[in-house]
């Protein structure tokens, strides 16, 4: 029991420092309390998905502006980039999602270079979050193979 | 999802919203899991979907499968709003939008599809646990609709009859009470007197407007003339027993906005195009809707005035103040205002917008017109293109003069035969348009032959009942092929667009044909038509002097819809329209 409250507490200090620091928001309290016994791998499954698209679309975005300046398409920089707006939105990853916004003001001004740094912006947040929740999953299964129960945050 | 299949049935009417069905479509696939859970969550029948062309064949599939749909706006297949706008016409289901693009001109664009509402994402659960108040709206509204009825006593109560039977189905999620409610009284209604007003014996279930059925619509508000035709006409034009005359009058609304929205998109086009079809935003308004109209105005004014019919309508276009130059030409279709005759328009010379059929045949441009209205006239102008522009629309077709159509003739050529008129003979050529029976064809056709007097015959061969206008077929078999007689119109269609229209638009078609024809007598005209005019139309028909005017009236129809939008656009245009329309 011990070693479950002292789990549960990391946990608890971790995902709160997650939503201080703002790499996470509101939506993904919001897609934990749609786990239930009937789903429970529900966040699991959709931070899965999520990791899935957004290693597609950082793909594609990087191969959308590797090429000079005259052949970008910026319409499919465009569409890469909002796409990844939505699906950061859907788990609540904060940061990247700001960073699809500011990404927006450089290719709509055709803007290689800054496209090219928010690129790398958006991919230092992108792993940021990733590496955060997976450490998150990682304590949820310690709590759970140590026989406690993940808290919810209210 | 098979049990909704049935409509509510009990758990619905037992604990409403529960059990609402929701179809979710959305490629972002995390956002797809979310929602989908959340639905659930709020005790809704769930289906979901990644692709807009999957919803469209889901939704066609299990017509009333369905109470709602949330739609992404930004899909690789198809633009949401597209689906909207289907979803509106065929299905006339309540749609919420959703995106993560929350700018106003976006959320602007979709209330001006049609959509119910629009989400910003990310979507909380509490907004989607609201969403059953849309469904409800809807029915509500229906049932107020049908207070206005004016005049369809019979229908109405022959509505009554058939609804009352499956007001389960339709309106089952509004509950028991609400349904036993409505029941009840409206078997007082129809026992006790006819009064219509009642709101409780309004149509209860949803119409679903399936291809036939819009083709039914189309086809009389062709024959009238979109401009002028009110829901009561079409209505009784329909010949649809169970259908009221608010059903009518909201689809046409849909209809009508979706016209426009072609039209103004053809005008875009046309602009890319380079077609010159001077058409000017105006223009393409009327051509739009003289799309549709003109057909139908043809038969108004100048069936009786006329020998033909349709020198007045065809020229229409250019009694429009607005449009156009003038007579046919009216170019200012542009790309959209195909030669949208507007034959009533010439007589009115009010012409206002409402001339489907802009025949802005316009001179110089009349090539690039006819072709794109060939492409994407709706059949009814197909013939009026071939007048030409320049020709005053007032006179030429006040007379009908025939030697009026030959000169359209030749511009025809290069339409797609959108219209009907061949249908007679060409109705083979229809072949894909299976679904339509035959008379249903002529149907079409008279409407659209009604316009042109002279050459086409085809056009308004009501007569000539065999029609296969099983052409509105709205699915791909439509395509090009059986279009054109002539074959040079439905070249430019392309299989796959019409495919799409088809099944949109054409969803009502085959039922609707039938109907329609039999309502149609020989003289589609009613008032109008005689019968030697439509012989003469035969006959002359075959000769198609038009290839345009070949177009088998699924073209036709297809036109209508999209016509407005689409032309003048050039053929690539107009196919895709009619795919959007009429997608079977």
């Amino acid at each position: 029991m011990d070693i479950v409250n002292q789990l549960q507490r990391q946990y608890v200090d971790f995902l709160s420092s997650l939503y201080r620091e703002g790499l996470l928001d509101d939506q993904f309290l919001q897609i934990q309390k749609l786990q239930d016994e009937s789903n429970p791998d529900f966040v699991n499954e959709v931070v899965t998905l999520f990791f899935e698209d957004s290693e597609k679309l950082l793909h594609n975005l990087a191969i959308a502006l590797s090429v000079d300046q005259q052949h970008v398409d910026y319409q499919k920089v465009d569409a890469c980039v909002h796409q990844f707006k939505g699906s950061s939105s859907s788990i609540g990853a904060q940061r990247v999602r700001n960073i699809c916004v500011s990404f927006r003001t450089c290719y709509d001004a055709k803007n290689l270079e800054g496209c090219l740094r928010c690129l790398q912006q958006v991919k230092d947040e992108y792993y940021l979050v990733k590496n955060k929740l997976q450490t998150l999953f990682r304590l949820e299964q310690q709590i759970v193979a140590a026989g406690g129960a993940i808290p919810i945050m209210g | 999802m098979d049990s909704y299949s049935n409509g509510f049935s009990s758990p619905r009417a037992e604990a409403f919203p529960a059990g609402l069905r929701v179809l979710v479509v959305d490629d972002d696939p995390t956002w797809l899991k979310i929602l989908e859970k959340m639905l659930k969550k709020c005790s809704y029948e769930v289906t979901t979907c990644c692709l807009a062309r999957e919803a469209l064949d889901l939704l066609r599939e299990r017509k009333d499968g369905f109470d709602i749909v949330i739609s992404d706006v930004n899909m690789p297949d198809m633009d949401g709003f597209k689906l909207l706008e289907h979803v509106g016409l065929e299905m006339d289901l309540p749609v919420i939008m959703m995106s993560v693009d929350g700018e106003t001109s976006r959320v602007m664009k979709g209330v001006q599809h049609g959509a119910c509402d629009y989400l910003l994402k990310p979507i909380r659960m509490k907004e989607l646990k609201n969403i059953w108040q849309h469904v409800f709206r809807k029915k509500i509204h229906e049932v107020r609709d049908i207070e206005g009825l004016e005049s369809g006593i019979e229908e109405f109560q022959m509505m009554r009859n058939g609804i009352s039977d499956q007001s389960d189905d339709g309106f089952s999620f509004c509950g028991g009470d609400l349904n036993s409610g409505r029941k009840r009284k409206d078997f007082d209604n129809k026992h006790d007197d006819k009064n219509f007003g009642d709101p409780s014996a309004g149509k209860r279930t949803r119409v679903v407007w399936t291809v036939d059925l819009h083709q039914k619509f189309v086809k009389a508000v062709n024959y009238m003339g979109f401009d002028k035709v009110g829901p009561k006409k079409i209505l009784e034009l329909m010949n649809v027993p169970w259908l009221t005359r608010e059903n009518v009058a909201s689809h046409l609304q849909k209809y009508r906005l979706y016209l426009s929205r072609l039209q103004k998109d053809n005008d875009l086009k046309a602009s890319h195009g380079g077609i010159k079809q001077s058409t000017d935003a105006t223009s393409r308004d009327q051509a739009g809707n003289l799309g549709f109209k003109n057909s139908i105005n043809i038969k108004h004014n100048d069936v009786a005035n006329t020998n033909f019919g349709i020198p007045k309508n065809t020229v229409i276009q250019n009694s429009n103040p607005k449009s156009h130059d003038g007579v046919v030409s009216s170019p200012d279709l542009g790309p959209k205002g195909p030669l949208v005759s507007d034959a009533h328009e010439i007589q009115k010379a009010t012409s206002s917008s409402g001339v489907g059929l802009h025949y802005s045949f316009g001179t110089p441009d009349l090539d690039t017109k006819y072709t794109t209205f060939s492409s994407a006239l709706p059949p009814q102008f197909s013939w009026n293109r071939e007048h030409k522009p320049q020709i005053d629309p007032n006179n030429v077709f006040n007379h009908l003069s025939l030697p009026d159509l030959d000169q359209v003739q030749v511009n025809q050529k290069t339409f797609l035969p959108s219209y009907p008129t061949p249908f007679n003979k060409e109705r083979d050529k229809l072949t894909h348009i299976k679904a339509m029976p035959p008379r249903a064809t002529e149907c079409i056709s008279l409407n659209i032959r009604q316009q042109m007097p002279g050459e086409n015959t085809f056009g308004l061969n009501p007569v000539q009942s065999e029609c296969s206008t099983t052409a509105f077929n709205p699915s791909e078999s439509i395509t090009r092929t059986a279009w054109s007689s002539k074959d040079q119109v439905l070249d430019h269609i392309s299989v796959s667009d019409l495919d799409s229209f088809n099944g949109n638009l054409i969803l009502g078609k085959n039922s609707a044909l039938t109907s329609l024809n039999e309502n149609f007598p020989p003289c589609l005209l009613p008032e109008d038509c005689s019968p030697t005019y439509f012989e003469m139309q035969n006959s002359d028909f075959s000769d198609s002097n038009n290839p345009g005017l070949l177009l088998e009236p699924s073209m036709y129809l297809y036109d209508s819809l999209k016509f407005d939008y689409e032309y003048p656009c050039d053929p690539i245009e107009y196919p895709v329209m009619d795919q959007g329309l009429f997608i079977a």
